[in-house]
């Protein structure tokens, strides 16, 4: 056998090699077409090479990214998704901490089936808990109508297709999220320093800053990561339960490419999404490592 | 210190509230009669007549059906591919290439699904006009992309599950003159079982739950469950879709529960072998 060969390499190389194919050369395409023009074509852009008196001459063609930076609509939409984002973690981190605190300090039969609790609707389809707020949210949806028969409100309020909506169905899809990262954090947290804060006379708030809350911090950065990266772009909640006169950027870039059906633009928006997605991305992998390195 | 816990246990329950309700209202108005989801037919409540509809309903089945074989296979392979990835970055230290395999499996995790989607077809599209293959998207393109980014769940879930154990079993297999592929089936896999079991599971749901990437790289009469569903409920809310959503929840939680039993059967049959063994040895 050639010495190039062995199992080890073939159990870490075939999915290094899967990987390879199915996600980062994608990638190197969604790029080279955010740098291409768009054709009435099928493949609808201009080839990358094109053949002149018989040498290769790439065609660098920055108009799609010009068209994104000249139109205020994507500037709009880019920075309304990365403050939905930012809000709905804070919303998120606000719910889940208290809720993972009960969790990591309530009895051992209780913890596990608090957590299944917690993670039994993940199980679920995430389009159908959703769809659930529909019902619930609309002119004539159970909270209206609640709300009507206490007297509360004398008109149903329209909820559905606002920015009240949308945070709704983000935090609700997303604090599971949350909550389990700090769950695995506090568990670990040793009670016997919160007990010495309070018998030196600090009181449970002053404790809880000083203490618990700095202790915590790797698991409110992996929890907020996991949390805001994947909502920048998404794409299902927004188009369900979202304003219609202000889309996110990820119902843009699939406008762009299924309605418009503009390939080079939706490629370059899936560029900038990425951009500004780079740093909270490296920095979750760091989290995770430092987070896995004091496991051991 | 019972304050502090009134108000976080507050904030559970009433979190859990907020988690439960809506999945409740879905199952109570599946039973209701009437056409407008929310307002309760008292009078010819509760019925069946939404899961009649739900289940003579083509398009439905047919599409339940290319998602239970989608997300079989694909769950199959991401298991795979995944369980070997995780055992690589578990066991075998630093190699070269190791922090390119790490990004790899864990940026698909938390990459907005839109570009995953945009991704997968463009390489779909610019292979099909290269090598020509795949021809056309349909339930193959959409398996290949689900295995994707069902295996870097599954590598996580495996790796973490080796990283709780210590490598002392496989090195006294190993030392007793068992040969590494011989140590992985009869030590690590045994080890790894319920890990990876777990990762079929979470697997399974991802590709049976997928919407966006599969929206991008299914083709024209290719569609899946979510996918139909989506469509519906753009359409306006529809009362069979909460039929289907109280099966789905209903498969789920029982799921839960045989599970659940199981693993409590087996505990309990540990903790009396270790009784045994501990009476023996008196």
């Amino acid at each position: 056998m050639p010495r190039w060969f062995s199992a080890r390499r073939l159990v870490a190389g075939i999915p290094a090699l899967w990987l390879t194919v199915f996600f980062l050369v994608p990638f190197l395409i969604v790029l080279k077409i955010s740098f291409s023009e768009a054709r009435l074509a099928i493949p609808p852009y201009a080839p990358f090479l094109t053949w002149l008196h018989g040498l290769p001459v790439p065609g660098i063609h920055l108009s799609g990214y010009a068209y994104l930076f000249t139109d205020p609509l994507y500037l709009r939409s880019y920075l309304y998704s990365v403050m939905v984002a930012a809000v709905s973690t804070l919303m998120c981190l606000l719910i889940g901490y208290p809720m993972a605190y009960a969790i990591a300090r309530s009895s051992e039969t209780w913890r596990n089936f608090l957590l299944m609790l917690i993670v039994l609707p993940f199980w679920t389809s995430f389009l159908l808990r959703v769809y659930a707020w529909i019902g619930l949210l609309q002119n004539d949806g159970l909270i209206n109508e609640v709300l009507l028969r206490l007297g509360l409100i004398h008109h149903p309020i329209i909820l559905l297709q606002t920015d009240f909506s949308l945070y709704v169905g983000i935090v609700y899809s997303y604090l599971p999220f949350m909550i389990l990262p700090l769950y695995a954090n506090l568990e670990k947290h040793d009670t016997a320093l919160l007990e010495a804060a309070e018998d030196l006379g600090a009181r449970p708030i002053t404790a809880f800053l000083r203490v618990t809350l700095p202790q915590s911090v790797p698991g409110i950065a992996a929890g907020s990561l996991l949390v805001f990266i994947p909502v920048v772009g998404e794409y299902v909640i927004p188009t369900l339960l979202g304003r219609t006169d202000q889309i996110m950027i990820g119902r843009m870039l699939s406008d762009e490419f299924f309605d418009n059906r503009d390939w080079p633009v939706a490629s370059g928006v899936a560029i900038l999404i990425l951009l500004a997605l780079v740093v909270p991305i490296v920095l979750l992998q760091r989290v995770e490592r430092r987070n896995l390195e004091t496991a051991k | 210190m019972r304050r502090r816990g009134l108000f976080s246990r507050t904030a559970l329950v009433l979190g859990l509230v907020f988690l439960y309700v809506p999945i409740l209202s879905m199952i109570v108005y599946s039973f209701n009669n009437s056409r407008l989801v929310t307002v309760w037919d008292a009078a010819h409540s509760p019925t069946l007549k939404w899961y009649g509809v739900l289940l003579s309903d083509g398009e439905v089945l047919d599409a339940a059906w290319l998602s239970l074989r989608v997300a079989v296979c694909a769950a199959t392979a991401s298991t795979i591919l995944g369980t070997l990835a995780g055992t690589a970055l578990a066991r075998f230290g630093a190699f070269r290439g190791r922090s390119l395999l790490v990004g790899m499996t864990t940026a698909p995790i938390v990459m907005p699904e839109v570009i995953s989607g945009l991704s997968l077809l463009l390489l779909f599209v610019a292979l099909e006009q290269a090598i020509g293959w795949p021809q056309g998207m349909g339930a193959l393109t959409i398996t290949l992309a689900h295995i994707s980014f069902c295996m870097a769940y599954v590598t996580v879930v495996v790796q973490s599950r080796l990283a709780g154990f210590d490598e002392s079993l496989e090195e006294a297999a190993q030392d007793l003159g068992a040969r590494p592929a011989k140590v992985f089936w009869r030590i690590t896999l045994p080890l790894i079982l319920p890990a990876v079991l777990a990762g079929w599971l979470l697997a399974f749901t991802l590709s049976w739950d997928d919407l966006v990437i599969s929206q991008f790289v299914a083709g024209p009469g290719s569609s899946t469950l979510p996918m139909v569903i989506f469509s519906k409920v753009r359409l306006g809310v529809s009362p069979d879709v909460n039929a289907l959503a109280t099966l789905m929840v209903s498969v789920v939680a029982s799921g839960v529960v045989v599970a659940a039993v199981w693993m409590r059967h087996r505990q309990k049959r540990r903790e009396r072998d270790a009784q045994l063994a501990a009476a023996a040895n008196l």
